[in-house]
């Protein structure tokens, strides 16, 4: 292989991969949520673009293009156009520390499918995807308006809240594997035999609900309450800016999925290692096996979004220090004695 | 973090307050201090505008107050209109204005579960609300042509007989909401988030919602016993076997419950009417350009939304020389800074929602 492939053509392509993938799976995201949900309520949904409607994000996003682009007199404008970009820019650069699966061997070279590979990965991609409460704040602020002011304000509360559980949970994971690097605790995973879902429920359970409530989706998306905030913090957007929004939450859930797939749910393996009868699992690439698991978070985001009423804010903040922190604290206490006995 | 006191803007264009009502909130940090609604923002003229056409015309734009239930808005007026000219409605009729009025109360109930709870985020119920309320918008359709403003009642009787194709009809209908309803409750009756933003919340005791003059199902859900198909029957009521029933806190979660007890109380009703359903006429006979004697007369009826009246003034003419509403919804928003103050913003949306009220009876 020459040099230029290795050093050139395939970095370049990895990063145009790192862009498309989100987006190809936000795309899909939209479809599905609005799909799904028409169908669990009894409704179609888009079903006229595209076959079964595949191409209405598309047509969305077209549509989107053309908009006019609004920015009243009285907001902060280098905020105001900022703050979009820095929503998506996190979600996004987060996707290049996430392995998509094993390294591919090709004679001498092996193309691993992920950018960067670092010993604190779990930290990079927590720290990045926290960033995004930035871009809501000074989105909400710039508008100087006074619901997407309320919006950011109680989306920050709520972020901030829940980072807490979520950094607790993903400790435990870090003690158990004795790693903070992506692709070590998916091999952890492999070598010990069983994921840590099974092993740690409970810090599945917190992890799950607190990334629900940190990527502002139902029961806990009260910084765009549309019944009380009309759109929280983003309500003066308009156009392109507010498809950036719109699709950095999208981003954002495939990538708290994929989060939850590596940590908990063995990556890229193959379901019961152990069993000899299912073997052929294993014939199945690794890539289809995460996607599928994600694709089951994905659905289960549109799920819960289906079936509950939306929290009050009081309530939301309650839920986060009175049962999951403490819950949270508990469990990574059992995690770490257990793990300095055994 | 301290804060100043905010006004806060709400409407006339937010996603929800049913309609274009202007709220001027003082929040304080999210507790809300002052409620204060701004209306007209659809007022059309009605009351003046009815003055100047016939009492056969005004009846179908009665159509257009409460939108969602036009039809308990076409039994209001006749009724007024009726006791005014002493017309006598036959017994068939009488009958089928029942089945009408409930089934348009069963429509608007049905309408109005689905918009609280969306108020709420539940946003499967609404489509849930909407899917048992399309069944019987496809019965008045079948009955009379329309589906919204449906004008199936006019002064004298109803529009046309109930034949029976249409009694089979109703019946399946009728048989399918208890499923749908069942549906509904499912998901929402021990929901501890649905609970946790309904119960205690909007409260308002029985002494305060008389003082406001509540009607209707929130004045129901704080133990008021008061129900004018029971307490002053009209149209035949008093041959029917229903309940009226009650709630004990008066907060948002009672109003609720007794909507939907009210659903399957007025199942039962339009059972019995189509069982009971009279032979004769389905109207009585009155002349097309009608001229009523000098006098004044007043009617009330219990509308989905509470107590729905019409005092109407005759000067001999065939136009009326005035007719003044009493539109339940407009009465029942007065409490709402009562029951919202001290409460958190969030709740405002599913206070306002619980009263549920229609814009087009509150400006006319």
């Amino acid at each position: 292989m020459t040099p230029f492939v290795a050093d050139v053509l395939i970095p370049v392509g990895k990063i145009v991969a790192v862009i498309l993938y989100p987006m190809i799976m936000v795309v899909v995201m939209i479809w599905l949520e609005r799909r799904v949900v028409a169908l669990m309520q009894g409704r179609l949904g888009p079903n006229r673009v595209g076959f079964q409607g595949v191409l209405q994000p598309v047509a969305d996003a077209v549509k989107l293009f053309f908009k006019e682009d609004i920015i009243q007199r009285q907001a902060d404008r280098f905020l105001f156009n900022i703050s979009p970009v820095l929503v998506m820019f996190s979600s996004l650069l987060a996707f290049c520390f996430i392995p998509l699966g094993e390294p591919l061997r090709f004679g001498t070279y092996t193309l691993t499918l992920w950018i960067a590979e670092s010993p604190v990965g779990l930290l990079i991609v927590l720290g990045l995807s926290t960033i995004s409460v930035f871009g809501v704040i000074f989105g909400g602020w710039a508008s100087n308006s006074k619901y997407p002011l309320m919006g950011a304000l109680r989306s920050v509360i709520q972020i901030l809240s829940y980072e807490i559980p979520t950094g607790l949970t993903v400790l435990t994971v870090a003690f158990v594997a004795r790693s903070m690097d992506l692709v070590e605790i998916v091999r952890r995973q492999e070598s010990s035999g069983v994921w840590y879902g099974f092993l740690m429920p409970v810090s599945f359970v917190v992890f799950w609900i607190s990334a629900v409530a940190e990527t502002n989706r139902a029961p806990f998306d009260l910084p765009e309450a549309e019944s009380e905030l009309v759109a929280g913090y983003h309500t003066e957007y308009s156009g392109m800016k507010f498809a950036y929004f719109y699709m950095a939450e999208y981003a954002h859930m495939v990538l708290v999925s994929s989060l939850v797939v590596i940590l908990f749910f063995g990556g890229w393996l193959p379901p019961f290692p152990g069993v000899t009868a299912l073997r052929f699992l294993h014939a199945v690439p690794g890539f289809v096996w995460y996607l599928v698991k994600i694709m089951f978070f994905l659905y289960l985001y549109v799920w819960i979004r289906a079936t509950f009423p939306r929290y009050r804010f009081d309530s939301l903040i309650r839920l986060v220090w009175k049962w999951l922190i403490p819950l949270s604290l508990a469990n990574f206490l059992i995690v770490a004695l257990v793990r300095y006995l055994l | 973090m301290a804060f100043r006191e905010i006004d806060l803007n709400m409407g006339p264009q937010h996603p929800s307050t049913h309609g274009v009502l202007r709220l001027k909130l003082a929040v304080d940090n999210e507790v809300v201090l002052r409620v204060e609604p701004v209306l007209g923002y659809l007022h059309r003229g009605m009351e003046k505008l009815w003055e100047s056409l016939t009492y056969t015309q005004v009846v179908p734009l009665t159509d257009r107050l409460d939108y969602l239930a036009s039809l308990s808005n076409n039994l209001a007026y006749c009724l007024a209109v009726e006791k005014l000219a002493g017309i006598e409605v036959p017994k068939r009729a009488q009958y089928i204005r029942v089945v009408l009025a409930e089934l348009q109360r069963l429509a608007s109930h049905l309408a109005w579960t689905g918009f609280m709870a969306n108020d709420i985020g539940a946003m499967s119920v609404l489509l849930y609300g909407f899917e048992a309320r399309e069944d019987i918008l496809d019965v008045f359709e079948e009955y009379c042509g329309a589906r919204l403003t449906v004008h199936g009642i006019r002064i004298g009787g109803a529009v046309r007989d109930l034949d029976a194709p249409l009694i089979a009809r109703i019946r399946t209908v009728l048989e399918r909401i208890p499923k749908r309803l069942a549906d509904i409750r499912a998901l929402l009756d021990e929901n501890r988030i649905w609970k946790e933003r309904t119960v205690g919340i909007g409260r308002i005791s029985a002494a305060d919602a008389i003082d406001y003059g509540l009607t209707g199902p929130p004045l129901r859900a704080s133990g008021v016993a008061w129900d004018m198909r029971r307490d002053i029957p009209y149209s035949s009521y008093g041959d029917f076997d229903f309940e009226v029933p009650l709630g004990a806190n008066g907060d948002v979660y009672d109003r609720y419950l007794v909507r939907l007890e009210e659903i399957c109380q007025s199942i039962r009703i339009v059972g019995q009417a189509l069982d009971g359903l009279p032979d004769g006429d389905c109207a009585a006979r009155v002349p097309r350009i009608l001229r009523i004697p000098p006098g004044e007369a007043f009617h009330t009826i219990e509308s989905p939304k509470g107590v729905l009246g019409f005092t109407i003034r005759s000067n001999g003419s065939d136009k009326p020389e005035r007719v003044k509403m009493k539109s339940p919804s407009f009465i029942n928003l007065q409490s709402l800074e009562h029951m919202c103050k001290g409460n958190l913003f969030s709740d405002v949306v599913g206070i306002l929602g619980s009263l549920d009220i229609v814009l087009g009876e509150i400006d006319k």
